[in-house]
């Protein structure tokens, strides 16, 4: 147990890794129909659920650990922290964790119901995906920041082009190739910020970048605006949304509502970054990216909502809700402010249950409509009327932001939060205008899909309605519901985060060394060669 | 001429050509067009430890040391981008082989106006 607990904040990205190895050497299905083929796929199942499972376990323990801890940093290999690899868990992380494995649990249960069957090595890729994001949520070192974004990307390229067809390719395809230019400027970025700091470990970047001053600063700067344009891709941040709504409606819907986390790891990245690194204690980079961040955000939360509005199938529709929840916790993000940040971590939590929710139970409505599938137009009358329209009320509710549900608690702690901003008029605009659209789209879609039953069709079938699928998505809309009844205790745990966040000392002290709280190193170099090891300086002199 | 501004002004020419690339309609010229690009961000990670010259990444020896830690995050770049462009290849492959056309949008006649422009 002793060596379990000393070695925890690794297994998060061990256990994926190795489950999926492990998935590998079983082997494919190949072929739905194969006796033996089913077997494995049987066994596969089940290992990857146990996996999943053991995960959630694991990221509850450190939840609950960093509740009442202090940020746990575990150092591979034992080298120390600015050189080595350092995992860095605080309160931020492990929420981070637990809220991957708790979309991932359901997620791939739901995936058990047979998508899995459509394509080769679904489980061990979604492992693959898995190790990712915790990778993501643990490093503590901007450059495994981007190592971990590329195991994600390169495992989400495969899962997108999942049961595979023309349009999936063609938008895989662009996905790709837009993430693969994004991966190049994240490089420039970080290499700039390495160039002037020194150091890429995020807690020696925070003591580090507010030293700068004049022209180092302003090149310290212009990173900071590579990655937020690097981050904000990836969160879907508003002039570089464009991609998401069509790569998600074209994934297969369990695909779907795992990318929903995805986005999230961009807001993550944006958080410790541009909210941490160039925050408020910056010195002369601090806010670097404020004045655009808010009136983006706001305008992404604008956006998407009105791409729901004018959507015409169901899961274009939810793609746009991601959007504007991305945008929603990004305004909290750049309110830069604890109360907003708890807020932010809150609302951020509820929406991405939500929108897994909403994309399996897009499918589950889409399956029994006939040819019409997911389009919004009249079709046939649903087999299951009752029971998929009370889910869908449901997530819609929460969705929208109405009490008694938690994205109501979420957008309230905001619009508090906010209160003596100066950009509280427009925040309060946006958030409310875009909760009370949100509730007209899915009224529409709603009633469309639910109402509008044309009787010269045949009534729907049960098709794709198993216990199992409607059982998972059950499962994730619970999720959301436990949230709003456990409002009191996780709204004290994201204030004590947001609090955690923005003491960087810290979170130095715990990375770095504990006694001084500060690392020796000789660089960056400044070209005349004075810094470096004894020797070196005279070594110089001689080559001249 | 200094080195730095050979160095600097090469990195700019790469990445203006695969930008270029990248812009183009042909899954294949976006492929190159993205290789181009990481290739020119490779070197810029390398010059981003400063460009030294008769200098070992090792520590202790007895002479001008070059910065070890960008010629490390490099091999890793250059690691992951050869992954990645194998990817894309294999996906504008197979989307080739679908689709029946190389073109991004996967539309005919589109592609066989960019074609004929040529």
């Amino acid at each position: 147990m002793n060596w379990i607990d000393a070695h925890l904040p690794v297994l998060p990205v061990l256990l994926p890794s190795i489950t999926a190895i492990v998935l590998l050497l079983i082997g494919d299905h190949g072929g739905e129909d194969a006796a033996h083929g089913h077997r494995k796929l049987l066994w596969a199942r089940r290992l990857a659920l146990a996996s999943v499972f053991v995960g959630l376990l694991i990221a509850a323990r450190l939840v609950a650990e960093a509740a009442d801890g202090g940020v746990r940093a575990y150092l591979l290999g034992e080298w120390p922290a600015p050189f080595g690899i350092a995992l860095v868990v605080d309160r931020l992380g492990a929420l981070m964790l637990l809220l991957t494995s708790l979309v991932a649990l359901p997620v791939l249960w739901y995936a058990s119901g047979g998508w899995d069957a459509h394509g080769r090595y679904f489980h061990a890729i979604f492992q693959f995906q898995l190790m990712g994001l915790n990778g993501a949520f643990v490093t503590g070192d901007l450059f495994n920041l981007f190592v971990f974004f590329e195991v994600l990307l390169i495992a989400s390229y495969v899962l997108m082009a999942h049961g595979q067809g023309v349009v999936r390719l063609r938008v895989g395809l662009h996905y790709v190739v837009l993430n693969l230019a994004a991966s190049a400027l994240f490089l420039i970025g970080v290499s700039l910020l390495y160039a002037k700091t020194g150091t890429l470990n995020l807690a020696d970047l925070a003591l580090r970048v507010p030293e700068l001053k004049g022209a180092d600063a302003t090149l310290a700067q212009s990173a900071a605006w590579l990655l937020l344009v690097v981050f904000g891709f990836k969160a879907a941040l508003l002039p570089l949304s464009l991609w998401l709504p069509a790569t998600y409606a074209a994934a297969c819907a369990p695909v779907a509502a795992l990318f929903a986390i995805m986005t999230k790891v961009g807001v993550y990245a944006i958080w410790r970054v541009h909210g941490v690194v160039f925050g408020a204690d910056a010195g002369a980079s601090a806010y670097a990216v404020e004045s655009v961040l808010l009136p983006l955000a706001l305008g992404t939360s604008i956006l998407g909502v009105l791409g729901a509005l004018a959507a015409h199938t169901m899961e274009r529709l939810v793609a746009w809700l991601t959007v504007a929840s991305v945008g929603t916790v990004l305004v909290a993000v750049s309110l830069f402010s604890t109360a907003a940040w708890s807020a932010g971590m809150y609302y951020m939590a509820n929406s991405t249950l939500v929108v897994a929710g909403l994309f399996l139970l897009a499918e589950l409505v889409a399956a029994q409509r006939g040819d019409a599938a997911d389009r919004l137009e009249p079709a046939a009358a649903l087999a299951q009327p009752a029971l998929l329209g009370v889910l869908m009320l449901l997530a819609a509710a929460s969705a929208a932001g109405l009490p008694p549900l938690p994205g109501f608690i979420g957008k309230l702690m905001l619009l508090e939060a906010s209160s003596a901003h100066t950009w509280q008029v427009a925040v309060w605009a946006t958030v409310l205008s875009v909760g009370f659209l949100t509730l007209v789209g899915l009224a529409r879609a709603g009633s469309i899909l639910f109402w509008h039953v044309r009787d010269d069709l045949p009534a729907g079938s049960y098709a794709g309605s198993s216990p199992k699928l409607v059982g998972a998505t059950m499962l994730l809309l619970a999720a959301t519901v436990a949230m709003s009844i456990f409002a009191a205790p996780i709204q004290r745990y994201t204030a004590d985060a947001a609090q955690q966040l923005e003491d960087r000392g810290a979170y130095a002290r715990a990375v770095l060394d504990t006694q001084a709280g500060r690392s020796e190193t000789t660089r960056p170099y400044t070209g005349t060669v004075t810094a470096p090891p004894a020797g070196a300086a005279s070594a110089a002199e001689a080559l001249r | 001429m200094s080195i730095e501004f050979l160095v600097a002004s090469g990195i700019g020419w790469v990445v203006a050509v695969g930008v270029y690339l990248m812009l183009r309609g042909r899954s294949f010229a976006v492929v190159l067009g993205l290789s181009l690009v990481g290739y020119a961000v490779n070197v810029f990670i390398f010059s981003m430890g400063r460009l030294w010259s008769a200098a070992p990444p090792i520590l202790g020896a007895k002479e001008l040391l070059a910065d070890p830690l960008p010629q490390a995050l490099v091999l890793t770049a250059i690691v992951i981008g050869f992954a990645t462009t194998g990817f894309v290849i294999e996906l504008a492959l197979r989307g080739h082989h679908d689709g029946g056309n190389d073109h991004v949008d996967g539309r005919d006649e589109a592609g066989a106006q960019d074609a004929g422009a040529r």
